[in-house]
């Protein structure tokens, strides 16, 4: 009978196991950077279509960019696997400080 | 293996210290460093205090006196108060963590070299054609104005310096989240840990922004730019926003770490466990958190309109929640304890009414509409010596008796402590409350002189001689130190003998290794649980096995030492003098190199063998 339990001292134990995580984790991998490619792709169609105005524009692209960070992060850089919650915290408790920043400047502070 | 036992030479020692990448040994440095420019700045307060005592003084030039006032601020700010939140940070967080080291030992070694160049160059300018002059805060519209090169030093230091102090930051976090001893959960840590936790994060959220606002006064400055420059098209309240932004959140990065140590000695000298510890926790998140909410109180007189100073007005007095929550602990902590009154604990009491005050005033300014009237006034800057002397600065000297002990293995004098304590209390209070007084008579602050019959002269007067009191209680601490080190009467590893985070159950100083085996931590209060069981010291968590420590390097100062160098370079460059290119070259070169070096040398660190640490004797260094 084969062992497949995590924790036993064999390293081939969970071969099986792993193997197919790997797979799975090589399929996430490609389809985010298929979708990557193909949104940048339409970021430059964007900006190359005369009929958009550029109020469109703009924060299409930036919305384009917004996406392909959370990709960047939580596919390539594995932050959706376990054990990353205290990067999470300080990524997110960052950008909250720096967002608030940011709109307060845009709405009441400029002069 | 003793290590004590053989005497090193004086050289052998400097090049220990040079090339040091042990916390405790990186504590001393940055308490030799921060102690130093603490009395540099000491003594330009005092020029000032001379110089304003009297009406119509001429002690010094209007001009001189910028320099000091201006060198008294950064000195005190960056190169006093924060080098030395480092050192009790450094010989305390990872002892009370249970760890054996900082998470990168090499990048403390270098965080510490950058701060120390970054300080000495600074104050080069005094002897180079005069220090700068557009006060601590550097607005642009001065900075830009100003003749001599004392500016570009401000820039050039405080940019070398901020990059450690960005590192050391860094380097905090990593350690606090990864090197926990098994059993020391998020919730078991020392108050005083969580504080540098949080200080920590806030170093690196805010110290970014100074490095924006720096490099861009140096492009305005050296390069050309225009960024500040109003007559080319910029704008000058940028440089304010992006200080402030940095300068707000700095004065939490110093209070914070003032409030752990209090939190310490309050627990310790009560002999009661610290009342409410996980408010304490969150309002110490609370008060991060909010810091960055509250930038432009800075500002309410710039003209950003009422709604912006209103909100502002209201974030910054939502502050007072979490501290209030902190005043009370600490006053039930005491509340039914048995006091000791030792020196730290002294410090530790008077803190709370001097603090208060200084928060209480914080309030009044807060109030946007009446800070039309007290902008620019010494009623600031009686407000702020409140907060970072009431606060900051005692909490220094408190730490500096506390953890005397640990750090070099004497304990220093109790009665010299307690006189230095008084003197420097009343000193204190003398100075800074008349100035409170002065202020709302109308006596604006940075000025160099005043005429006499305005009612002011009783009120400087006053102030003056109580500068003098802080004076005198420095010079007894100094002499304190001296005695103490002289008589070197060693102590073990619980000196105040109520210790109760896991420092004290280890030898004072540690051994080089700080635990033979790593403690297991039980719950908050880690060494006092297993006192209150009647042992003497922790129960280990792990068998006795090889201890892996990191090699010294030289190469942190060379790399700090090269952009001390490269910086003269890039200073003089506006000059047009022909050797300043080439030094700017040579410094990057020296910097890149030593760089190069560290990344292509193996350096794995050595050995500490199981078979050497039992023969070691019984009394260094277990658990």
């Amino acid at each position: 009978m084969e062992n497949l339990r995590p924790n036993s001292a064999n390293p081939k134990a969970d071969l099986i196991y792993r193997r197919k995580k790997n797979a799975e984790e090589m399929r996430y991998q490609v389809v985010s950077f298929a979708l990557m490619i193909f949104l940048t792709l339409i970021a430059f169609a964007a900006v190359h279509f005369d009929g958009f105005s550029h109020w469109f524009v703009a924060p299409f692209i930036m919305l384009l960019a917004v996406v392909q960070v959370i990709f960047q992060l939580y596919y390539f850089m594995h932050m959706s696997h376990k054990g990353h919650e205290t990067p999470q915290l300080f990524l997110f408790s960052g950008l909250a400080v720096a967002l608030i920043t940011v709109l307060t400047f845009v709405t009441i502070t400029w002069i | 293996m003793s290590t004590y036992a053989h005497k090193k030479s004086f050289g052998a020692t400097v090049w220990d210290y040079l090339t040091t990448v042990d916390h405790k040994k990186i504590g001393i440095l940055y308490l030799i460093a921060g102690g130093f420019f603490f009395l540099v700045g000491g003594l330009e307060a005092l020029f000032i205090r001379v110089q304003l005592a009297v009406p119509n003084n001429d002690f010094v030039s209007a001009g001189l006196y910028n320099e000091i006032l201006t060198m008294h601020g950064t000195t005190m700010i960056f190169l006093a108060a924060m080098p030395l939140i480092f050192a009790f940070m450094n010989a305390a967080i990872p002892l009370q963590i249970g760890a054996r080291d900082v998470a990168f030992p090499f990048l403390n070694s270098l965080g510490f070299w950058l701060f120390f160049f970054g300080g000495v160059f600074l104050n080069c300018s005094w002897f180079l054609g005069g220090a700068p002059d557009a006060g601590w805060t550097s607005y642009a519209s001065l900075t830009l104005e100003s003749d001599t090169h004392g500016v570009d030093f401000y820039i050039l230091g405080l940019q070398i310096s901020g990059i450690g102090t960005l590192i050391g930051g860094i380097n905090f976090l990593v350690t606090i989240v990864n090197m926990r001893a098994p059993g020391m959960t998020y919730m078991r840590m020392p108050l005083f840990t969580w504080s540098a936790f949080v200080t920590s994060a806030l170093i690196l959220f805010a110290f970014p922004a100074l490095t924006v606002g720096l490099f861009l006064l140096m492009f305005d400055r050296l390069f050309g730019g225009n960024f500040f420059d109003v007559s080319a098209g910029g704008n000058t309240i940028i440089w304010e926003h992006l200080f402030w932004i940095f300068g707000h959140p700095e004065v939490y990065i110093l209070i914070l770490p003032a409030f752990g140590i209090f939190s310490e000695i309050f627990a310790t000298f009560s002999r009661k466990r610290l009342f409410g510890y996980s408010s304490m926790v969150f309002a110490t998140v609370l008060i991060g958190f909010l810091g960055f909410m509250v930038w432009a109180h800075h500002m309410f007189t710039v003209g950003m309109g009422p709604i912006a100073n209103a909100i502002f007005a209201v974030a910054t007095m939502a502050i007072a929640v979490p501290t209030g929550i902190k005043i009370f602990n600490w006053l039930f902590t005491m509340w039914g304890g048995n006091i000791k009154f030792t020196t730290p604990m002294l410090y530790a009491i008077a803190f709370i009414p001097s603090f208060v005050a200084g928060g209480v005033t914080g309030i009044m300014n807060a109030v946007a509409a009446a800070d039309y009237q007290y902008h620019d006034s010494y009623f600031v800057v009686a407000h702020f010596h409140y907060v970072i002397v009431g606060g900051v600065v005692l909490a220094l000297l408190a730490g500096t008796h506390y953890y005397w002990p640990k750090m070099f293995g004497t304990l220093l004098n109790e009665a010299l402590g307690k006189i230095t304590f008084w003197l420097f209390l009343i000193g204190f209070h003398l100075t800074f409350f008349i100035q409170h007084f002065l202020g709302l008579m109308g006596m604006p602050r940075r000025v160099f002189t005043y005429l006499p019959n305005q009612g002011w002269e009783t009120g400087n007067l006053i102030s003056s001689i109580g500068a003098f009191f802080m004076g005198v209680a420095v010079i007894i601490l100094l002499i304190n130190i001296v005695m103490t080190q002289v008589k070197n009467v060693r102590v073990g590893n619980d000196p105040w003998e109520d210790g109760r985070s896991l420092e004290w159950a280890i030898p004072s100083p540690p051994p080089f290794y700080n635990f033979k085996q790593l403690p297991l931590v039980r719950g908050l209060d880690p060494y006092w649980i297993e006192k209150m069981e009647g042992k003497k010291e922790m129960t280990p968590a792990e068998p006795l096995g090889d201890i892996h420590m990191p090699n010294p390097s030289f190469l942190p100062v060379t790399i700090s030492f090269g952009l001390f160098v490269a910086a003269f370079g890039a200073m003089y460059h506006v000059d047009d003098k022909n050797w300043a290119l080439p030094v700017l070259i040579i410094g990057m070169g020296i910097t890149l190199i030593s760089m190069l070096i560290r990344s292509v040398k193996d350096d794995h660190g050595f050995h500490i063998h199981k078979e050497d640490l039992e023969n070691e004797d019984d009394k260094g260094g277990r658990a």
